[in-house]
């Protein structure tokens, strides 16, 4: 079966591409890894989670999505794996390598919209391996799927900075389960120092984005001791996690959750070789794209956070944005059907990033983030690759992360760099004096994840 | 380390976390399940055997690699409990020729 457009990723940027596409007549399918849609911000959201009021107003508007996702009668398979994507093949079409439960099986289609979404950016602290140190949108994820919230409240400790780490904080406050300390990283003038963004933002519209992350802010306040201006943030322990430690401070606990922001998840779109950029201001790497989604590889186009980290509002146009540009490549609408059908996405997509500037400044990761002082931490988790085994291996002479990874393994492990390529780029660039974001990313390989022997066999079936 | 909150869900799954039975809420994974089990590791690593448990939970990270009713290397925070899953610790590398 050969679908005019294939969706992979079906989170609020994915949901919203595949209702346009469809409503423009384009015979679409939506993969998605998880067991319904919502993504990761809208994680259990046709389950009980969807009741739960103490999860916000922003998380219940996802059911609405999804229930229109459901109603628009698109083809969806869910738990399914994309392990393969060649964009360019024999029959001039995009074919996309699957696995999911009963084994494995490709299909083709027209074109092809990333709708990866983002990962939360590694917090590479001295002992953030050790059992008990997680980050917060995992803590989030454990609400909203399993209903779940740490067990001991008293021994657990919020650390970093961010939107999402006083959403998770007001989250777990409302179910009863407030973290005993907040250790916020961000330095203290860093909101006096941006008042000009945030003026900028209010005048785009961002004025009740303000007020309503505001409000959070007072609430978490209020009820939960907090720690300003954290630096030096290490987790101690030996076989799990015992204390959390800071410059002039020390606290007993036994889960800490650490969060820095969000990055776009680049490992589909590095894999297939499209072009990326550095983004100064967000401080990760994204996929070069232009305001409709087109990348470098004129079948692909990425809708939502995997493009540039814009929240799920702006995922949610920037989806239809993307959705309706694909029905105008495939010659289902002109230029002026798609500048009629985009106008309103546009605008709502304006509207939700007014505040980003704001807060891309204001929340900024620190340098120790981006690029661990100690040599002891460990960069890669899974090879258990300290920092100093890849300042010394770029000292050896390594200029990127895929000479890194042949020194010393780091990105051959289970997760192919997802969560220590930004750190390893940075540890290398710092050590030969690079600017930020020259040493470019692992390039990651087919499978995009571990199948097995036997699943790859019955493709040839 | 983590408890389901009483209300919050209806449904509730029985599997086993090495060995011990545990009632965990429909729609959690079985990564979900060792936490709520409290088990201070769900793998030992390939490299120096350490303990790990779940980081990310969203299936970035890796950390939360699990034998799952006899199959290893599974990526247990993607994986929807069912009745009677067997969840186990995975001990470093995978043993080649183990079921799986």
């Amino acid at each position: 079966m050969t679908y005019d457009l294939a969706i992979i990723g079906a989170g609020p940027a994915g949901m919203a591409a595949a209702i346009a596409a469809q409503g423009q007549g384009l015979v679409t399918i939506v993969i998605d890894e998880q067991p319904a849609p919502g993504g990761q911000i809208f994680r259990g959201i046709e389950g009980a989670a969807a009741q739960d009021r103490t999860l916000g107003a922003d998380y219940a508007a996802g059911a609405t999505i999804a229930r229109n996702f459901r109603a628009s009668g698109v083809e969806a398979r869910f738990g399914t794996t994309l392990w393969h994507l060649e964009p360019d093949d024999e029959d001039g079409l995009c074919t996309l390598s699957l696995a999911d439960a009963e084994g494995t099986d490709t299909l083709q289609a027209r074109r092809v919209i990333l709708a990866t979404g983002a990962q939360e950016r590694p917090v590479p602290i001295p002992g953030w391996q050790l059992p008990g140190v997680m980050t917060a949108g995992a803590a989030q994820i454990m609400l909203k799927t399993t209903g779940a919230v740490p067990a001991e409240p008293k021994r657990t400790v919020l650390a970093g900075q961010g939107p999402l780490l006083w959403l998770l904080a007001v989250q777990m406050l409302r179910a009863g389960a407030a973290p005993a300390l907040i250790l916020e990283t961000r330095p203290a003038d860093r909101i006096r120092e941006n008042m000009g963004l945030a003026t900028n933002a209010i005048a785009a519209g961002g004025a009740g984005m303000l007020w309503k992350g505001a409000k959070l802010l007072a609430e978490a306040r209020l009820a939960i001791p907090i720690h300003r201006a954290t630096t030096g943030l290490r987790a101690e322990g030996d076989q799990r996690l015992r204390h959390v430690a800071w410059d002039g401070g020390r606290f007993a606990c036994d889960l800490l959750l650490l969060h820095e922001g969000v990055i776009p998840a680049t490992h589909v779109p590095m894999a297939i070789g499209l072009e990326h950029a550095w983004d100064a201001a967000q401080r990760c790497w994204r996929p070069m794209t232009d305001e409709r989604g087109a990348t470098s590889h004129d079948r692909i186009a990425i809708a939502g956070d995997g493009g540039g980290i814009g929240g799920w509002e702006a995922a949610v146009a920037s989806g239809r944005i993307v959705g309706l540009d694909q029905a105008r490549r495939l010659g289902r609408i002109d230029e002026a059907g798609f500048g009629m059908a985009a106008a309103p996405a546009i605008a709502a997509r304006r509207r939700a990033l007014a505040l980003r500037p704001f807060l891309d400044a204001v929340y900024a990761p620190g340098a120790a983030v981006l690029c661990p002082p100690d040599d002891a931490t460990i960069a890669c988790r899974c090879e258990e690759v300290t920092a100093g085994q890849v300042r010394a291996a770029a000292r050896l002479g390594a200029t990127g992360p895929n000479q890194v990874k042949a020194y010393l393994r780091c990105g051959m492990g289970a997760c192919q760099g997802r969560l220590c390529g930004p750190t390893v780029a940075a540890l290398i660039e710092e050590t030969r004096g690079l600017p930020p974001g020259t040493a470019g990313l692992t390039r990651p390989r087919a499978p995009y994840k571990p199948i097995t022997v036997g699943a790859l066999a019955g493709l040839a079936e | 380390m983590f408890r389901a909150q009483s209300k919050a869900h209806q449904e509730t799954i029985e599997v086993f976390v090495e060995g011990s039975a545990v009632r965990v809420p429909q729609g959690a994974t079985a990564a979900a399940a060792v936490l709520i089990a409290g088990l201070f590791r769900i793998r030992e690593t390939a490299v120096t055997g350490a303990p790990r448990l779940p980081y990310c939970m969203m299936g970035v990270c890796f950390d939360c690699l699990a034998e799952i009713d006899g199959v290893a290397n599974r990526q247990s925070c993607m994986v929807p409990v069912t009745p009677g899953m067997r969840i186990n610790v995975q001990h470093g590398a995978r043993q080649t020729g183990a079921a799986g």
